[in-house]
């Protein structure tokens, strides 16, 4: 059973643009609604713990496909939260960033990829892994616009 | 008790982050135009690079060291600085931004209050240190002392002794006397090169030297008052307080845009083209921070090195205009810069930089009125509030699909299109990681 709990988002005020030529505004009433305003419902607040420490990466490829990261997709990246055991983390290998999932095996640590066609790279006791940032989120499109274009024109 | 906090090689590192190859490897940033060495990593510091080496001289140098060198990227630098200073300001009481990649922290009264839970102004330095590294990725040091000038002084030591960690805390009369000890006169906040000249020269060598001279040898050799004052900062007692910061808090003296050129300019139009963007940069700036300026200079430089340079060394003039009515209007700024450009221009003459400095900024509503101009009445029923308007128009579309989208003709590059030749070279820059989609960091 899914559990889908509607949060209303209050529509983007509309784009204001100012008469260049006219000579007098008139500003007309005002809204009743205006009173009622809360404020404007802000995704980086509700998703980003530290929006501060948070950076967006994009996905080239298809090695964390079995996790629902798909190449074009954005990452949040959280650089202040310590990496454990079963988080997804951008880690440098080889100079390199890499998107994998952290995983402990009894004394030896993994980065392991979500795709069969990809190898697991395991962790040499005494390499000294850089891990770059926790992965928090993933934007995903669903429907083909700017993430996808982009991913096209990359190609 | 004031902090200073302090990014290592601050350009260098924000490159770093984003490619993490380079860690441990020689790397320099160059300055706008690609002209000079503006930042370097240790290992480039080793090898003997100095800061301001102009590129053309030290190429043959770090391509044969296999040094990377990028162009400058303030887009991402900002975004980065801007990450630090955030979580200063969220950390510590109060914050003064002193340029991108430094700030003063006011710890006055944390002692006491810290004592039972963190132990020291040390640990509080310790914390602040890994928390920028967490956050950003970027190393800092941080110097702690009774004023801002001993708070430098303890950075500047804490960045050279690699035995401290990245922090000195000058808690200590006895730690104090051995920082001064430590630290070259010429080295001391404030002191410029020809202060330094006259104070070897008059055997006050290292920082402990000037701290011990008299409040009234200061006053008469140091520049009257100013002079007293770094004395007292040195011996401990704080001067001078947070400053607003750069941030937008801080309501500017004076506003600046000045580039070098990508080519010298010997064609009029080009440079007036130059100006006028330089212009409509500023009066955002001056309009974003809700204020008029009364006073417009405008500067043009000829190539310090070239053929025409003058032999008099004057290779930079400079005219100045006080506006009859303060504005913070394009149209009007850039109708008088024009002027002033027809002034300083020299037929022949080949430039390679130009500049305007807004000055004698107010608020509105507080002008003297003009004997010769309109009364403000009969002046607001005419022109300002559709002049006020429709610089709002402007720098909502400006904001909105990005900086430059609408300018006037007159700061348009040369017909036909193409690149506009007064913007500056930056053939090694560092896509905008941070900040544009189309830039961000990719992972595999």
């Amino acid at each position: 059973m899914y559990d889908v709990l509607l949060i209303p988002v209050q529509e983007a005020p509309l784009p204001t643009c100012l008469p260049v030529f006219s000579y007098r505004v008139t500003a007309g009433f005002p809204s009743p609604a205006t009173d009622e305003l809360e404020g404007l419902f802000d995704l980086n607040r509700l998703l980003f713990r530290h929006p501060d420490a948070t950076y967006l990466v994009r996905v080239m490829g298809e090695s964390m496909a079995g996790a629902e990261i798909h190449a074009g997709d954005l990452l949040a990246v959280d650089k202040h939260l310590e990496a454990d055991h079963g988080h997804i983390v951008v880690a440098v290998v080889d100079g390199d960033c890499t998107v994998k999932r952290l995983e402990r095996k009894g004394d030896t640590w993994w980065l392991m990829p979500a795709n069969p066609a990809f190898r697991p790279y395991q962790i040499q006791t005494g390499e000294e892994l850089h891990i770059w940032g926790v992965v928090t989120h993933v934007v995903h499109e669903l429907i083909p616009g700017k993430l996808t274009a982009l991913l096209l024109s990359r190609d | 008790m004031f902090g200073l906090i302090d990014c290592n090689n601050f350009y260098v590192s924000c490159e770093r982050v984003f490619q993490p190859r380079l860690e441990g490897r020689p790397v320099v940033v160059l300055s706008n135009n690609d002209g000079c060495i503006i930042s370097r990593s240790a290992e480039a510091k080793a090898l003997g690079l100095k800061m301001g080496d102009p590129y053309f001289q030290v190429k043959a140098q770090l391509q044969r060291e296999q040094v990377q060198v990028f162009s400058s990227n303030y887009t991402l630098y900002g975004d980065m600085s801007r990450r630090v200073m955030h979580y200063l300001g969220a950390t510590v009481p109060s914050v003064e931004v002193y340029s991108i990649d430094e700030a003063f922290l006011d710890l006055s009264g944390l002692q006491r209050h810290l004592m039972p839970y963190l132990g020291d102004l040390d640990a509080l330095a310790r914390q602040v240190r890994a928390g920028v590294r967490a956050r950003t990725g970027i190393p800092v040091c941080v110097g702690v002392a009774p004023t801002k000038t001993l708070a430098k002084l303890a950075n500047r030591l804490a960045k050279k002794d690699t035995a401290l960690a990245g922090v000195l805390y000058l808690d200590s009369a006895e730690r104090r006397a051995w920082a001064l000890g430590q630290v070259a006169v010429g080295d001391v906040w404030g002191v410029g090169r020809q202060y330094a000249q006259k104070l070897t020269a008059a055997g006050v060598d290292s920082a402990a030297d000037l701290a011990r001279v008299s409040e009234a040898w200061a006053r008469k050799h140091l520049g009257g008052v100013v002079g007293a004052r770094l004395v007292r900062e040195l011996q401990g007692f704080p001067c001078a307080g947070l400053a607003p910061s750069e941030d937008g808090t801080l309501h500017r003296q004076s506003i600046s845009c000045s580039r070098t050129f990508g080519r010298p300019l010997r064609e009029r139009e080009l440079v007036l083209g130059a100006v006028a963007s330089f212009v409509a940069r500023a009066a955002e700036k001056l309009r974003r921070q809700g204020e008029l300026a009364h006073v417009l200079t405008v500067f043009i430089s000829k190539n310090r090195f070239g053929p025409d340079a003058d032999a008099a060394g004057g290779h930079s003039r400079s005219a100045v205009l006080t506006l009859p009515v303060p504005t913070s209007d394009t149209r009007e700024l850039t109708a008088r810069a024009g002027q002033l450009l027809a002034r300083l221009w020299e037929p022949g003459a080949v430039y390679v930089k130009a500049g305007v400095v807004l000055a004698g900024l107010e608020a509105p509503g507080g002008q003297q009125l003009g004997l010769f101009e309109a009364a403000p009445a009969a002046q607001a029923a005419t022109t300002e509030p559709r002049g006020a308007q429709l610089m709002a128009t402007l720098d909502g579309l400006n904001e909105r699909f990005g900086r430059g989208t609408v300018r006037l003709a007159a700061a348009l590059g040369p017909k036909g299109g193409g690149p506009v030749p007064w913007q500056g070279q930056a053939a090694w820059r560092t896509p905008a990681y941070t900040t544009r989609l189309e830039d961000l960091l990719t992972v595999s």
